[in-house]
């Protein structure tokens, strides 16, 4: 394949993988913006997801199949069941914890993240499980470059459900009420807003957009693991950090960049795919240091 | 409502038993009766006991070494660190590879163990620590995952396998290589990370951590460097585990990547937490729980990270102070 | 030369302007205040000063010392101490442990003098605590040395900031509202209290007060800002005479305490 075709095909990875980032992400950036708190259970929750997405594939298919069809009514399931769990997990975990020191909370959201993945761990025997979707393989050609209609669809949904947030976020009161308490909690309090609601609302946005993320990955890579949450929570919080953590236009855009940057990092010879992680967090490392407000935040004040 | 009602008296009892050992141990005649008996006991428990429960018992020591300077960062400076194995790893390998491939004695290699932890440290935290501190923690996640990948991708640390070969230290012309030599070994390291622990906490630098802790800019205000004061923890930290590292490599002869994972930060964090974040005897007592319940009961196996994140988030929710209740005030005097 | 100078301080947020070209200077040895209605920029100035906000223009001298682009914890060190509107104390510390704070930046003992425990750290650590007995006798509270910062009396807490600052061993004090929430048998032992620190440890006050009795009766000076810019100096006589002051605080209902 010539040098610009290599581009395009990895153009084309880059935005799919970095639109998993970005499903991820927008969660991790709407429960920092709103309690600011890092969920570190966020990645585990996108994992828990993927194996909703598993049971109900397993019990559905002798019924409707596993195709197209039965996956999309499997994606709303597991959305639904996944955003309670994270309402849930908001209601017994986190709410009572918002008053106490920062370090408290971002420990029992490390303890929660511990939770999950070793009560999957326990349940899956530890083992990676093959994602039972039976969806097409067949491969076209547009001139050189490869497709296959999984991974169109898949990027499609990806994009619908970012539009769909988007619309939700810019449009509802819901949206306008997230906004005005991640500005000031107390006073939206004393406005009358049922602060502890959208909270949850948040919890249950953030955590059905993980899990629909989970699922696509199962249908992209085929096998899902206990411990898949790790590493893409690190990236996707990544993400959210690139576009400026708490803005969701911004953990989209992260996240697209991220998936592109990694794309192509792998064809710079020395990267590989050997170095491709160590890149990503030397990337966000280096983020942190000199941009700690992303690419869409304003300077935080002028405080030194 | 009866299950706060239970919770309460449980926490009071807890706080009862533990205040009247305080009470006691005020006297110091108990205090230092009751440290030299334990003292003693645990000189002479070698030649009581099987390989078995030394091991487990070198083991402890060696969390207690290693939680310890985990705790001068979290415990006293309030620095979430998630990447605490990499420098124990740096520690390791600097070791191993000065040991195994230049053939360097083990003491002359601790030195260097300790500059690079220094090194990575300030590496680390020098950017960083001016930022808001829950982007830390992210931080020293990535640096352990980075710093586990690197040594796994390199050749000089041979790769996925890792070292093998590193000498055994010689000690007055013994070559320590019995399980009893590193009990001892470790059993010293660890009642000098005690006493240097102790020493830190009760002195200016130790003060300075706990005003940040408890108010950043009234501190900044006061004329403390917030930054400096919290490099400082994470470098004498760092060092701490850099030291435990270089023992541990001469104790196994061979290390891999797989023990300086994820997992290993969070067992040591969790010992600090458990116990009771910035309280020596918290931490000992949380190393202990982190160590010995897996060995008490062998069959909880893989229910082990289960049950200890379990107790993780009902001590965040329920005593966030940890199992060591804090000292109480009333009894505060010269 | 005065002690301090201010020149054409101006400090913006976003569009916001919260002080704008400010001027001042405060002479060694005097007592100086700063007064202005709710939300005129007055905890601004002070956090331009102690380094806690970023000045957008204009120039800040200590002694001669640039205090622009020095972090606090430095501008402290050189001489410049503060309270605190809200009081800040370390709640969880003892009354004595939070004045010893304030010896952090006179003092130096390092990683291995205090492992070490060298003669002279010990030293050192005994010095810390008679400074910070003899700040805690100096504002009348050394009786209360070993309480919780926390489960002090509100006036209490506040001399406990007094004494953390005193213990830093200023040339200049930088008091935020210090009579905010006192009685009136408290507000005249307060300006007893200024009266001494100025005379016996020979340290120049400049307060921000809402409280324009106590601010009439104490300062030799006054400066009233509005909206971050100047309106008024001179005396507690000529301020209140002046108009433009009268405009500031009557033209518009006084609010509720506020930063």
């Amino acid at each position: 394949m010539a040098l610009h075709e290599i581009l395009l095909q990895q153009l084309f990875n880059g935005l799919l993988i970095g639109s998993f980032y970005g499903l991820v992400a927008i969660g991790y950036s709407m429960v920092y913006g709103i309690i600011k708190l890092l969920n570190f259970a966020h990645g585990d929750i996108y994992m828990i997801g993927a194996f909703c997405g598993l049971i109900f594939l397993t019990i559905a298919a002798p019924v409707i199949g596993a195709g197209w069809p039965s996956l999309i009514v499997g994606l709303l399931i597991s959305m639904t069941l996944v955003g309670l769990l994270g309402v849930v997990i908001q209601r017994v975990a986190y709410r009572p914890m918002l008053k106490a020191p920062r370090l408290s909370i971002l420990i029992t959201a490390l303890a929660v993240s511990m939770i999950l993945y070793n009560t999957v761990m326990i349940l899956s025997a530890g083992r990676y499980r093959v994602f039972p979707a039976e969806v097409g393989t067949e491969s076209f050609f547009i001139g050189t470059l490869r497709f296959t209609e999984t991974r169109i669809i898949l990027i499609v949904a990806a994009f619908t459900l970012m539009f769909i947030l988007h619309m939700f976020i810019t449009r509802t009161m819901y949206g306008k009420a997230m906004r005005a308490i991640a500005l000031d909690r107390d006073t939206c309090q004393l406005m009358g807003i049922d602060v502890y609601k959208i909270i949850a609302i948040t919890f249950f946005v953030g955590s059905a957009l993980a899990a629909a993320a989970g699922i696509m990955a199962g249908v992209y890579y085929g096998t899902i693991h206990f411990f898949m949450g790790f590493l893409i929570g690190l990236k996707a919080f990544t993400a959210a950090v690139i576009g400026g953590i708490g803005i969701i236009p911004g953990a989209m855009l992260g996240g697209l960049l991220l998936g592109l940057l990694e794309a192509f990092g792998t064809q710079i010879p020395f990267i590989g795919t050997v170095w491709k992680d160590v890149f990503s967090f030397a990337f966000l490392i280096l983020f942190l240091i000199f941009k700690p407000n992303g690419l869409l935040g304003r300077a935080e004040s002028e405080r030194m | 409502m009866a299950e706060t009602k239970i919770k309460r008296k449980v926490t009071d009892t807890i706080d009862s038993v533990i205040i009247t050992l305080f009470r006691i141990f005020d006297n110091k005649v108990y205090r230092y009766t009751f440290l030299f008996a334990a003292a003693a006991f645990l000189i002479v428990l070698p030649n009581l006991s099987s390989r078995f429960t030394q091991e487990i018992m070198t083991n402890l020591f060696f969390y207690v070494v290693v939680c310890l300077g985990l705790n001068i960062i979290v415990g006293y400076a309030g620095l979430l660190h998630l990447g605490y194995a990499a420098f124990f790893a740096v520690g390791a390998y600097t070791t191993g590879i000065l040991s195994s491939r230049m053939g360097m004695d083990f003491w002359l290699t601790i030195p260097f163990s300790v500059f690079a932890a220094v090194l990575a440290g300030l590496a680390i935290g020098f950017p960083t620590l001016r930022l808001r501190g829950d982007y830390l923690a992210i931080v020293t996640l990535g640096f352990g995952e980075i710093t586990r990948l690197t040594i796994r991708n390199l050749d000089i640390t041979g790769g996925a396998v890792g070292l093998i070969g590193i000498q055994r230290p010689v000690l007055f012309g013994i070559t320590l290589n019995q399980i009893s030599h590193f009990y001892y070994m470790f059993f010293i390291l660890a009642i000098l990370a005690i006493f240097v622990s102790y020493r830190l906490h009760d002195s200016r630098m130790g003060r300075s951590w706990e005003y940040i802790r408890e108010d950043e800019d009234a501190a900044a205000a006061m004329g403390i460097n917030v930054t400096t004061s919290r490099l400082y923890a994470f470098v004498i930290g760092s060092s701490f585990g850099a030291v435990a590292g270089s023992f541990f490599a001469a104790k196994m002869t061979a290390i891999s990547p797989d023990s300086f994972m994820f997992i290993h930060s969070v067992m040591f964090l969790m010992a600090v937490v458990l116990g009771g974040m910035g309280k020596i005897p918290g931490v000992v007592l949380g190393c202990i729980i982190v160590v010995l319940i897996p060995e008490i009961s062998r069959d909880i196996g893989q229910y082990r990270l289960l049950i200890f994140a379990v107790m993780l988030l009902i001590i965040m929710l329920y005593r966030p102070q940890g199992i060591w209740p804090d000292r109480p005030t009333i009894s505060a005097k010269e | 030369m005065a002690l301090l100078e201010i020149k054409d301080l101006t400090l913006r947020f976003g569009g916001l302007c919260a002080v704008n070209a400010l001027s001042l200077e405060i002479e060694d040895g005097s007592i100086r205040s700063l007064i202005g209605p709710n939300g005129a920029g007055k905890t601004c100035v002070f956090n331009c000063l102690t380094g806690f906000y970023k000045p957008s223009e204009g120039e800040m001298l200590f002694q001669g010392t640039s205090l622009v682009n020095k972090k606090p914890h430095y501008i402290t060190y050189l001489g410049l101490a503060r309270t605190f509107q809200n009081l800040r104390l370390f709640k969880e510390m003892t009354v004595l442990e939070n004045v010893m704070s304030g010896m952090h930046c006179r003092t130096n003992a390092a990683f291995l003098t205090t492992v070490l425990r060298t003669k002279g750290q010990k030293a050192e650590e005994k010095h810390i605590r008679e400074v910070s007995e003899e700040c805690l006798d100096f504002v009348g509270i050394l009786d209360k040395k070993n309480y919780m910062a926390r489960n002090l009396p509100y006036g209490d807490q506040r001399r406990v900031e007094w004494a953390r600052a005193l213990a830093t061993q200023p040339k200049l004090l930088l008091l935020d509202e210090p009579a905010a929430g006192l009685n009136k048998d408290e507000k005249a032992r307060l300006i007893k209290l200024m009266h001494r620190i100025r005379d016996e440890r020979s340290i120049t006050i400049f307060l921000i007060e809402h409280d324009m009795g106590l601010v009439m009766k104490i300062s030799e000076k006054i400066f009233v800002i509005d909206y971050g810019v100047k309106i008024a100096e001179g005396t507690a006589q000529e301020v209140r005479d002046n108009p433009k002051v009268v405009e500031a605080y009557l033209g518009k209902e006084e609010e509720e305490e506020s930063a």
